[in-house]
């Protein structure tokens, strides 16, 4: 699942990464003509929208690829690098930006463009922003205040208009052709263009939009990954029979004792009932997190069995089959409930003076069970402790 | 050799969006263009006037925070890629040669002041507005930023705003 860098692509190879979008990008924006002032300063005076046209196609383009990617969970949404508001800064930022687009007729990826290909004034552009960034971090505590103040955080723009995400795909797309169509008759007006579209572009543009309009449809009634998944394990719970995966506490017991290092004891409830009582050396993946990208490991490993265990039987057995459907790691589930596995261990009580000699024999073993885990737990201390496993955060904007 | 058509605009887009989509799937971060920029300039302050660079709170963070320099920054290797793609796109389109392009009423030099003066406006702006077009704007849309739009919405809204008071720039 993307993003691919940092687990998959490691930092340095991202580097390369970096190259190449980088290529893909200057191709495009020259091909485009973002090379020419001209053609980008035409957007301001209304005989050129080729900055509009691209920047626009583009936006949506990417926006609704990652609409799709994230809704068919090969992308996680919630790892991308979402560009803070800081909302004075943002304004004024932008205001001054739009001041140094009509002055000097470029923005710095269309200057580096340019310059690339011979153009002097690309050039100069570059120079000059390396000194407008010297200035503001020379500058910097008269900016300080501004830089920032309101500090938002990585807040979405569907959040702050109050609506989902497809839906704010929908508007943004739809405002995208309504400016297409206008800023041509603007293009015609202005330049006293009298010319059609030949026949055959006019359909190509028509299906183009139904595309995009026919891919967010289908982005707009697939269900999530998540919803996907929850579905196959409600399936799953009510129709396959388990019993052969399930194991009595006093076999968890012995695997305990015995093969400590070859089990991870998986706790699915919520961090507040583990941190109360848990098994020995469990683990804590609550069943919500569990498609989390830190836990992938345990659920993928083939060197640990890994068993599951919960108070209720059913989040138990679901939490069971979660791990079946995310990884490929071996899983039981712990038939007894933390609770009961509590007081078969922790709570023992000698059996009376007439009991069986079968009851004799589970009490003894319970009570060396729970002696051994007990010591075995208090030995291990330090090296059982959780891993905490950091998720790397991504670095992005300018 | 006559210099070949540009792209169509839409197309040249939808491209561009299959370059910056890959990238966010490949890297969960989008393009940018001023933070090279950025990068290179406060590494060549630091190497230039180590003591002054010391004094300078902001030089002196971010210079901490990238320990790597230019040569391990994600974007300073993007923007090697521009430079590689726009001029290779260059060279097939016969678009490549030393010009300089300005409006009809003005002179190279004017045209040269204006581009310096212009850069270090959207360099300032960029610092301010946490990235440029690319980063803040293209990159922000892509994610819904919210940061990322009202950035793009005053680029394009004070270019408007400007655009009559510098018409003499650009227009006969």
């Amino acid at each position: 699942m993307g993003p691919l860098v940092p687990n998959i692509i490691s930092n340095e190879f991202n580097l390369i990464v970096a190259l190449i979008a980088g290529i893909g990008f200057g191709f495009t924006l020259e091909q485009a003509g973002f090379s020419s002032t001209k053609k980008l300063v035409g957007l301001f005076y209304g005989y050129d929208f080729t900055v509009l046209k691209v920047f626009f196609t583009a936006g949506i383009t990417a926006m609704i690829g990652v609409l799709l990617f994230g809704q068919m969970g090969i992308l996680d949404l919630s790892l991308i690098y979402i560009n803070p508001t800081f909302l004075w800064s943002a304004l004024v930022g932008g205001a001054i930006m739009g001041l140094g687009f009509i002055i000097g007729g470029f923005c710095p990826g269309t200057s580096v463009c340019a310059a690339s290909i011979g153009k002097l004034d690309g050039l100069a552009f570059v120079f000059g922003s390396g000194l407008g960034v010297l200035a503001f971090a020379q500058g910097y505590p008269m900016f300080e205040k501004i830089y920032l103040a309101e500090a938002w955080g990585p807040v979405l723009i569907n959040e702050k208009l109050g609506m989902s995400k497809i839906v704010f795909g929908f508007l943004l797309t739809a405002i995208a052709f309504i400016a297409f169509f206008l800023t041509r008759l603007i293009e015609k007006k202005v330049n006293n263009d009298q010319s059609k579209l030949p026949k055959r572009r006019v359909y190509g543009y028509l299906s183009a939009v139904g595309f995009a309009f026919a891919v967010l449809i289908i982005i707009a009634i697939m269900p999530d990954r998540y919803s996907r998944l929850e579905s196959r394990i409600n399936h799953a719970l009510a129709h396959s029979d388990l019993t052969t995966v399930e194991v009595p506490a006093d076999k968890l017991a012995t695997e305990i004792v015995n093969n400590y290092y070859r089990i991870n004891i998986i706790d699915v409830r919520s961090p507040e009932a583990f941190k109360a009582y848990h098994l020995p050396f469990a683990i804590n993946i609550p069943f919500d997190k569990m498609s989390d990208r830190q836990w992938k490991t345990i659920l993928d490993q083939k060197h640990k069995t890994n068993y599951f265990y919960a108070d209720d039987q059913q989040l138990a057995k679901k939490g069971y089959l979660k791990a079946e459907f995310l990884g490929k790691a071996e899983n039981y589930i712990l038939i007894e409930s933390s609770s009961d596995f509590k007081n078969l261990f922790s709570n023992l009580t000698p059996p009376d003076s007439n009991a069986s000699k079968n009851e004799l024999n589970t009490y003894n073993f319970r009570q060396k069970a729970a002696t051994d885990m007990k010591m075995l737990v208090e030995a291990l201390k330090n090296s059982t402790e959780p891993v905490i496993v950091k998720t790397s955060k991504i670095k992005g904007g300018c | 050799m006559k210099p070949n058509k540009y792209m169509n605009p839409y197309l040249a887009g939808f491209l561009l969006g299959l370059v910056l989509l890959g990238t966010i799937y490949v890297t969960g971060r989008g393009l940018g263009a001023s933070g090279a920029i950025k990068s290179v300039v406060v590494t060549s302050v630091v190497e230039v006037a180590p003591q002054h660079s010391a004094n300078t709170p902001f030089i002196k963070s971010y210079h901490e925070e990238h320990p790597g320099g230019p040569l391990k920054d994600w974007l300073v290797w993007e923007v090697v890629g521009v430079v590689i793609g726009a001029f290779f796109s260059g060279v097939i389109s016969n678009r490549v040669g030393i010009k300089l392009e300005r409006g009809p009423n003005i002179t190279n030099s004017t045209r040269i002041i204006a581009a310096i003066i212009g850069g270090a406006l959207f360099g300032l702006g960029s610092q301010l507005g946490r990235g440029c077009t690319s980063g803040a704007a293209l990159s922000g849309m892509a994610v819904m930023s919210f940061g990322g739009i009202i950035t793009m919405i005053a680029i394009f809204g004070s270019g408007y705003a400007f655009a009559y008071f510098f018409r003499k720039l650009w227009l006969k």
